[in-house]
């Protein structure tokens, strides 16, 4: 895929279009592949600590293996300490209270400016701890990371609330406060933009924020921590926790001083999320979870262009989205040609050490996804799927496995109806387009869907029937910081970025103020 | 009149479908915008030079007000670039529709000289964020920081031809926007007379969209239970700022009966206060009026008040032996119907008038063309909302006067103009709504 960007082919995908006229101006500066680790502890009042217990965990190198450093292991004494922190900021007349809209704003530009500064640092960081090719995490993740803090500092003074004509001799309008203490669970995948996502839409409201940041993946985020500083938020605005899911997640979750959480993650833990938050204090509560995502193929598509994008709507990130095309449906009539030609694609694939320029595909996160995306290869072999290419590891050391390509996949077998979050695609058949629709919408997710036609009436029934919180018609994988994104169903509650992912991190008041005669 | 019609070529190429401009992501636009607020932000003090050398504005204020409000109403609409959002729309039958908010095209802005840089800024920012190529006149009076912009605009990295400046004068340049077949949409800042002559010249070529912001002669009332001394600094500010050169200024001063000749008293010792001199100096309170023509006007209007037998209580007269400075000047027993209280004077000369009813204070407040502002000083919160609904202007102030900011809708009632400025609502005036209805299969909720 990214020999495909190099070359400037019109098969690049659209995510990397954009970021990639830049680079073609300026070229990627080369990655330090050891960079120095300057932060790994708590980080709350823009101080930072131990762990209360003082204990530490391992975040390790996936590529190799290897530990890169310890870290320390934040549980419920840190999350007490980081509310009591995150509450004290939020208190009425607080200098975060009190603060204009639009310095909410500047500060999130200004943070913005800073990583933009730290860009191939931060780069590197990411591929270190995550994987992933470092041309990717400065060109897609970085900049990613810098638009979705820049969108969400222009809204911060733009968030309007009402006055509303209401019977009777009143003056009503409503004040869209800020929800308060905001909990942030977020994963190892897209380490630095989860976390954008998460701080732009809850800072630009002038919430404050608790983040528990993935074990797997802590280091770029606690790097960013130090820009938060940097940026000028005031302490105890943004606290970052690193440690684990069952004891800080935990915590956090079920905190009876922590007014909404928002998690991103598997669903499994989402059903213990939204149970903690009701078994608590009703914390309000958001979820953005698995998916299985359709990828429909009509015959009349674009067949170079729909074999490019299905194998980057799968391949992306090493498999490890969730909404990835994960169940790639082609019409009967194309089936064998678009088959042959994205077994040859995932062939091609270029799986190494993620710090090489050629890499296209790095590690797998850690052992345990590892072995999980192993375990399913060889469910599918069982179930009868038709193993076309790849199907291992691909290589002694790390966490990297080979582009594996299912084909003859049937609805029921369970590499078409579970998230297996690695590099391995399944492409079924279809008839009708009645049929795939409904094949389409029998999962229990719901998080994200495609078709590809160049008929209008097709792609503006497929779009309308299909029940997912993103259609991508004719592309795959396009984000924008402006655009909404979330789940139907078991994929999640609530929507993200755009002026929707403000809705979430704001609590309508309603002010009503008895007048002495009211006029239009 | 020949190079606002090549401004014009360059902005309709600008605006072509294709162009880099019209071409370019929104988030890009907003981009462009806070690199101009940056550039802006380094040039802050030749700019506040500019503006005090050439609109005799005192510098202090030039550099932390004007400039200050240039660079954040920029990042403000920056910020609303890509957020310029259409709807989907559930209409009967089987039909998918939508609405684009598409830019309305090639703008023509006239601007004032009594706040240069931040007029230029407040037309070309929304323009800009929503995607039109503009031409901007500036004032003759005033022509130097809006050229000095040009510059940084090309630096910042504006296609060309998305913004065309061309100094000039009303009669030649201005009409010729006004009238001319290829422009979409004019804003003008100026006087109602010259309001009136555009939204004519519009309607008699090709009906561009107008929008407005005109005179105003706000009336900012002071009620017994006001606090006395805030009402008494708000009211002096309110009128004496930039010379007495603000569309906003507080002009008509309807004080409370049992509190008049105490506010009287303490509004001539203000007044007095004031330093007049070179802007450029420091601990210099008041500067020129812009040109001879308000000059003269300005003394014009002071001798109506002497002659039609309102109370000089201070100043009155010119200034010093070179430039255009003339004394803080204040009247007291004001009454309606006098010119002074009726005509815009645009000069540092405060009316202050006597009031004794709620009901009659309203009727007379709203006895005027015009709409601008107007405020209210009280404690009370049934009175302060009263006002806020009774008052027939764009902005209502409660207990404060001149406060403005780029997130508040700005413009008039009435004669003092059409439409609004700033705020997600400035943002409608360069848009155009088109709906884009299609037909499918079969629709479902």
């Amino acid at each position: 895929m990214l020999r495909a960007v190099v070359r400037g082919s019109r098969l690049c995908p659209a995510l990397l279009r954009a970021p990639f006229s830049a680079a073609a101006a300026s070229p990627i500066p080369a990655p330090n592949p050891r960079p120095d680790i300057a932060y790994n502890k708590i980080f709350i009042n823009n101080e930072w600590h131990d762990a209360v217990s003082k204990k530490t965990f391992p975040t390790i190198n996936p590529s190799t293996g290897e530990v890169i450093c310890q870290v320390a292991e934040g549980d419920k004494a840190d999350v007490d300490k980081a509310v009591k922190a995150a509450k004290a900021a939020f208190q009425l007349g607080s200098p975060w209270r009190r603060m204009d809209a639009s310095h909410r704003g500047k500060l999130l530009n200004r943070l913005a400016d800073l990583i933009e500064r730290d860009r191939a640092y931060l780069a590197a960081l990411e591929t270190l701890d995550n994987g992933k090719p470092y041309a990717i995490s400065y060109l897609v993740d970085l900049d990613m990371v810098v638009k979705c803090l820049r969108y969400f500092a222009g809204w911060s003074d733009k968030f309007h609330g009402k006055t509303i004509p209401m019977d009777g001799d009143f003056f009503c309008y409503t004040r869209h406060e800020p929800v308060g203490v905001c909990g942030q669970i977020i994963p190892w995948n897209f380490p630095l933009l989860m976390q954008a996502w998460k701080l732009g839409p809850a800072l630009a409201t002038g919430n404050v924020v608790v983040m528990k940041v993935a074990e797997q993946t802590p280091l770029s985020a606690l790097y960013v921590a130090s820009l938060i500083k940097e940026a000028g938020f005031p302490p105890g605005v943004v606290n970052i926790i690193p440690g684990y899911g069952p004891t800080a997640g935990a915590a956090i979750s079920s905190h009876m001083d922590i007014d909404k959480v928002a998690f991103t993650g598997s669903t499994e833990v989402g059903h213990l999320i939204q149970k903690a938050a009701a078994e608590s204090n009703l914390k309000r509560v958001t979820l953005e979870l698995g998916g299985k995502s359709p990828n429909i193929i009509m015959s009349d598509a674009d067949m170079d262009w729909a074999v490019d994008q299905a194998h980057f709507a799968l391949f992306f990130n090493q498999g490890q989205c969730c909404c990835a095309g994960s169940r790639t449906y082609v019409q009967e009539d194309i089936y064998n040609e678009f088959v042959e030609r994205s077994v040859e694609k995932a062939k091609a694939r270029v799986v190494g050490n993620p710090f090489d320029f050629k890499t296209e595909q790095g590690p797998q996160v850690d052992e345990d996804q590892f072995k999980k995306i192993l375990g399913y290869i060889s469910t599918g072999q069982r179930e009868g799927a038709k193993l076309l290419c790849g199907g291992s590891a691909a290589a002694d050391r790390g966490y990297f496995i080979q582009p594996t390509v299912f084909g003859d996949v049937q609805d029921n077998m369970t590499i078409a109806r579970e998230e297996i979050f690695g590099p391995v695609m399944q492409i079924l058949k279809f008839k009708t387009i009645e049929e795939v629709i409904e094949r389409a919408n029998d999962s229990k997710y719901g998080l994200a869907a495609a078709v590809f036609t160049k008929d209008l009436d097709k792609a503006n029934f497929v779009s309308q029937s299909l029940r997912t919180g993103t259609v991508w018609i004719n592309c795959y994988n396009v984000f924008g910081a402006q655009a909404p994104f979330g789940g139907y169903k078991a994929s999640g509650k609530g929507r993200e970025l755009g002026e929707y992912g403000l809705e979430a991190y704001m609590e309508v008041k309603n002010v009503t103020i008895k007048i002495p005669q009211k006029n239009s | 009149e020949n190079i606002i019609f090549k401004a014009v070529k360059a902005a309709r190429k600008a605006f072509e479908l294709g162009s880099t401009w019209r071409t370019m992501d929104a988030s890009e636009r907003g981009r462009l915008l806070n690199k101009l607020a940056d550039l802006v932000e380094r040039d802050r003090l030749i700019l506040a030079t500019m503006e005090t050398i050439d609109g005799g504005k005192l510098f202090s204020t030039a550099y932390l007000m004007d400039l200050g409000a240039c660079i954040k109403t920029l990042r403000y609409c920056a910020g609303w670039a890509d957020k310029i959002q259409g709807r989907t729309v559930p209409m009967d039958g089987n039909f998918f529709t939508f609405t684009r908010h598409e830019p309305i095209g090639v703008c023509g802005q006239i601007i004032p000289w009594n706040f240069p840089l931040v007029m230029f800024i407040w037309k070309i920012a929304p323009a800009l964020c929503c995607g039109n190529t503009v031409v901007v006149k500036p004032a003759e009076q005033t022509p130097l920081s809006a050229l000095y912009m040009g510059s940084l605009i090309k630096e910042a990295g504006f296609p060309p031809g998305v913004v065309n400046i061309v100094p000039g004068f009303g009669p030649t340049a201005g009409a010729a926007i006004s009238h001319h077949m290829d422009i979409d949409k004019i804003a003008f800042t100026g006087s109602t007379e010259v309001g009136k002559l555009i939204k004519e010249a519009a309607g008699k070529t090709n009906l561009k969209r107008v929008t407005l912001e005109l005179g105003g002669k706000s009336p900012n009332i002071i009620f017994a239970d006001a606090d006395l001394d805030a009402a008494v600094e708000f009211a002096h500010i309110g009128l004496f700022y930039h010379q007495g050169q603000c569309c906003i200024a507080g002009s008509r001063i309807f004080v409370e009966e049992p509190i008049y000749d105490e506010f009287v008293r303490r509004s001539i010792e203000r007044a007095k206060k004031n330093t007049l001199g070179d802007p450029l100096k420091p601990g210099v309170q008041q500067g020129p009026q812009i040109d001879k023509e308000q000059y003269n006007k300005i003394l014009d209007l002071i001798e109506s008040g002497k002659k039609e037998g309102a109370k000089l209580e201070c100043g009155g007269g010119p200034w010093g032996d070179k430039g255009y400075f003339i004394q803080p000047t204040v009247f007291s027993n004001v009454t309606d119907d006098m010119r002074i209280a009726k005509e815009e004077i645009f000069g540092p000369v405060q009316q202050i008038m006597k009031f004794k009813t709620v009901d009659e204070v309203i009727k007379r407040a709203n006895n005027t063309t015009y709409g601008l502002a107007a405020a209210v000083f009280t404690k009370d919160i049934d009175k302060a909302l009263t006002f806020a609904a009774a008052l027939q202007a764009g902005t209502v102030w409660v207990n404060c006067y001149s406060a403005l900011s780029a997130q508040c809708p700005f413009g008039g009632f009435k004669m003092s103009g059409n439409g609004r400025e700033m705020g997600e609502y400035g943002l409608h005036e360069y848009t155009e709504v088109k709906t884009v209805t299609i037909k499918i299969p079969q629709k479902n909720s």
